[in-house]
């Protein structure tokens, strides 16, 4: 099977049906294992104590965050390349897993912040860049809702998503120039990693689990969006066949009417 | 070339005779500079501090107000599908319709700054540095809000939801306006560097806005 | 002048996810006109839009001979749709020579049709030279529609996409706007119309377009999407 066949909105219907169960019980059991080594294994920290354990949801969050804005970009050129559309389906429903992700991500930053700076809310230049992220997001899926054709809908929100990509990236910049409260990111370094591997694993098996739990999530809300799409087709032929059968309603109808 | 011409003529006429033109823009920026005074108190040491901020704050917002009828206008009125058929390039309508729009509503933003400008209390070295930043970067918020412009040209009230896309995309553009305008000396680097990004998110707002917004553009013909 | 035929062959346009038209064919040569016929929501506008440029083809082909081979099909043509594409706060002539001169050089190169007409000449031969001064958003709807029409005249295009021409025109406007058309055609032109009503002009081929019955070759409307459901309601049961 190719990419192309793929591509096929019923094989890929398809596909997600025979996929999906053991999708869903490999992100339980990935999360379940996770949950386990981030609460229970993993060591509390000298400094933060117990609340160090908030990293192992806040920091696969954010990862997933901007990986979901990278598949929405990558859906978008697809949309505007090639003009397929499942790609379109593909960048819709990347969209609110994105904002859920974004927003778990500041959540648990912020519930993270209270302990570790005091207060809930710092103008730091990760955390304002996913606030700007968030608000890219839901304006987004309202550009989403607002347009009722769902072809013109896709390629608008294709050119908007990726005028983003490179907003994003200026963000990230700016923001950073402007300020930074933040650690350095220290998980990836030229001379290996700098956090022990007692806290290390349990983070990669967190990340992993989240990164099932966004195919998983990815596949279902294709999958609802490509029904929801069938029903529209369905419901656009209803209006526009049986010209005929109406007609005849309306002649049969109209002696009673008169009466 | 005399197409062009006769575009920016035209549409710079629009722009000043429908709906009160430069007039009510201005109108609006100083109505925004007001209601910071009375937000965070009388303190003309405190506005002065965040005096460029408001400044810039305010003419984004004005900036905003009048874009969500730059396409739109002329989508209602069939004169879009004209502009998308002739066989022009729809980059080029977009850009010269861009700067007619800024000659008739930005330039005036920039040209009232000086003024407003004394209402927060900034000393003329600031007022300079301002008002420059905001000459050089208030085309960049006009290009990237054509491209939101673009993008909600088919919604009847396409407004708010115009400026929730571009709000995050001028949000570098405010960074760097503000932070060199509130440098202090204009032969620092704490003002250059903050500028030349500033001048830099303009040309590239004058690649960037045309290419998408005409995009967009070409997609609401269907 | 060179002879042009625009040819249009299995031209299909989705709508909204929606087949529209499918399969259209036809020709028309200079100075001839095409009507295209058929009841409402048949895809008659989007035809013409098609052959405009505004409307993305999902088929086909459509290619003009003896036209500028670097110019596509839309550049040879005026597109004269339900929208007058006014300004109310500017005058009528301001109005007109705007359109002349964002039109005027990328006009049709290929052997002129006719002379263009200036833009007063314009106004006079459509009766409203007197507005000329005032504001586009005085004149009546008439008027407007006439004014419209006035842009076809100053710069000329070789085909003319009219769609429903006579709407919100009296029986005298209607004269004169069937008037300027049999003079384009006579003069080379070529016509494309769409139209419920009849209209008397010259050299006149038809086509009718009825609904399209096939099944729309759209992703989401493809009738093999049932098999999902159809295994979904087996496992069930």
């Amino acid at each position: 099977m190719t990419l192309y066949d793929l591509a096929n909105p019923t094989r890929f219907l398809k596909l997600v049906k025979a996929v999906l169960p053991w999708l869903i019980v490999a992100t339980v059991a990935a999360l379940a294992v996770g949950l386990y080594f981030a609460f229970l294994v993993a060591p509390e920290d000298y400094q933060q104590g117990q609340t160090v354990r908030i990293m192992f949801v806040h920091v696969p969050a954010a990862q997933l965050a901007l990986m979901c804005y990278a598949m929405m970009a990558l859906s978008s050129i697809g949309s505007l390349v090639w003009k397929h559309p499942l790609a379109d389906v593909s960048a819709k429903a990347s969209a609110p897993i994105g904002a859920a992700f974004t927003f778990l991500a500041l959540f648990s930053g912020a519930v993270w912040g209270k302990p570790m700076w005091g207060t809930f809310w710092v103008w730091d230049a990760r955390l304002t860049s996913f606030l700007v992220l968030l608000i890219m997001y839901l304006g987004i899926i309202a550009l989403w809702k607002a347009i009722e054709d769902p072809i013109k809908a896709a390629k608008v929100n294709a050119i908007i998503t990726l005028v983003g990509v490179i907003n994003v990236i200026i963000i990230k910049f700016s923001v950073e120039w402007w300020n930074t409260l933040h650690q350095p990111p220290s998980i990836i370094r030229a001379d290996g990693p700098a956090i022990h591997s007692s806290i290390l694993i349990p983070l990669g098996l967190m990340a992993l689990a989240f990164v099932l739990l966004f195919v998983t999530l990815h596949l279902m809300s294709m999958r609802n969006e490509i029904m929801r799409r069938r029903i529209r087709a369905m419901r656009m032929r209803a209006a526009s066949v049986a010209p005929a059968a109406s007609s005849s309603t309306v002649t049969k109808a109209a002696p009673a009417g008169a009466r | 070339m005399s197409w062009m011409k006769s575009l920016f003529v035209r549409e710079y006429q629009l722009a000043n005779r429908v709906g009160g033109g430069a007039l009510i823009g201005v109108l609006f920026f100083l109505a925004v500079v007001t209601i910071f005074p009375f937000g965070v108190g009388p303190d003309m040491i405190l506005l002065s501090r965040i005096g460029a901020a408001i400044l810039w704050i305010g003419a984004l917002l004005s900036t905003l107000l009048g874009l969500d009828r730059l396409f739109q206008a002329d989508r209602e009125d069939g004169s879009l599908e004209l502009l998308v058929m002739s066989g022009r390039s729809l980059e080029l309508v977009v850009l010269i319709k861009c700067a007619a729009h800024w000659a008739a509503t930005g330039l005036p933003l920039v040209l009232a700054t000086p003024v407003l400008s004394l209402f927060v209390g900034l000393d003329f070295q600031s007022i300079v540095l301002v008002t420059l930043t905001l000459l050089v970067g208030a085309p960049a918020l006009t290009l990237v809000g054509a491209v939101g412009a673009g993008v909600t040209v088919s919604m009847r009230r396409g407004g708010v939801l115009l400026s929730i896309l571009v709000i995050p995309l001028a949000i570098p553009i405010l960074i760097f306006g503000v932070s060199a305008a509130t440098a202090g000396a204009i032969d620092s680097n704490n003002f250059l560097v903050p500028f030349l990004f500033l001048c830099a998110l303009t040309l590239f707002g004058l690649v960037v806005g045309p290419l998408a917004a005409a995009a967009a553009l070409r997609v609401s013909g269907d | 002048m060179n002879q042009l035929k625009l040819i249009c062959q299995g031209v299909a346009c989705d709508r909204g996810g929606r087949r529209v038209l499918n399969h259209v064919d036809f020709e028309v040569g200079s100075s001839e006109a095409l009507i295209v016929q058929g009841p409402n929501g048949v895809g008659k506008s989007s035809l013409l839009r098609v052959i405009a440029g505004l409307v993305a083809k999902a088929n086909g082909t459509i290619e003009l001979e003896g036209g500028m081979p670097e110019r596509s099909v839309a550049e040879h043509s005026h597109y004269f749709g339900h929208l007058d594409a006014l300004k109310p706060l500017q005058s009528v002539l301001e109005n007109l020579s705007f359109w002349r001169d964002f039109f005027e050089p990328a006009a049709f190169g290929g052997g002129k049709v006719r002379e263009s007409m200036s833009e007063l000449e314009a106004l006079d031969t459509l009766g409203i030279a007197h507005t000329a001064s005032l504001p586009a958003g005085y004149l009546s709807a008439g008027q407007r529609r006439r004014l419209s029409v006035a842009r076809l005249l100053v710069v000329p295009r070789p085909i003319w996409l009219l769609d429903e021409p006579t709407s919100a025109l009296d029986k005298a406007s209607e004269e004169v706007l069937l008037g300027l058309i049999a003079d384009h055609i006579h003069a080379g032109g070529l016509v494309v119309a769409a139209t419920h009503l009849p209209l008397n002009l010259p050299n006149t081929k038809f086509l009718n377009l009825s609904p399209v019955t096939t099944e729309s070759e759209h992703m989401f409307a493809g009738a093999d999407l049932d098999d999902y459901f159809d295994e979904d309601e087996q496992d069930e049961g």
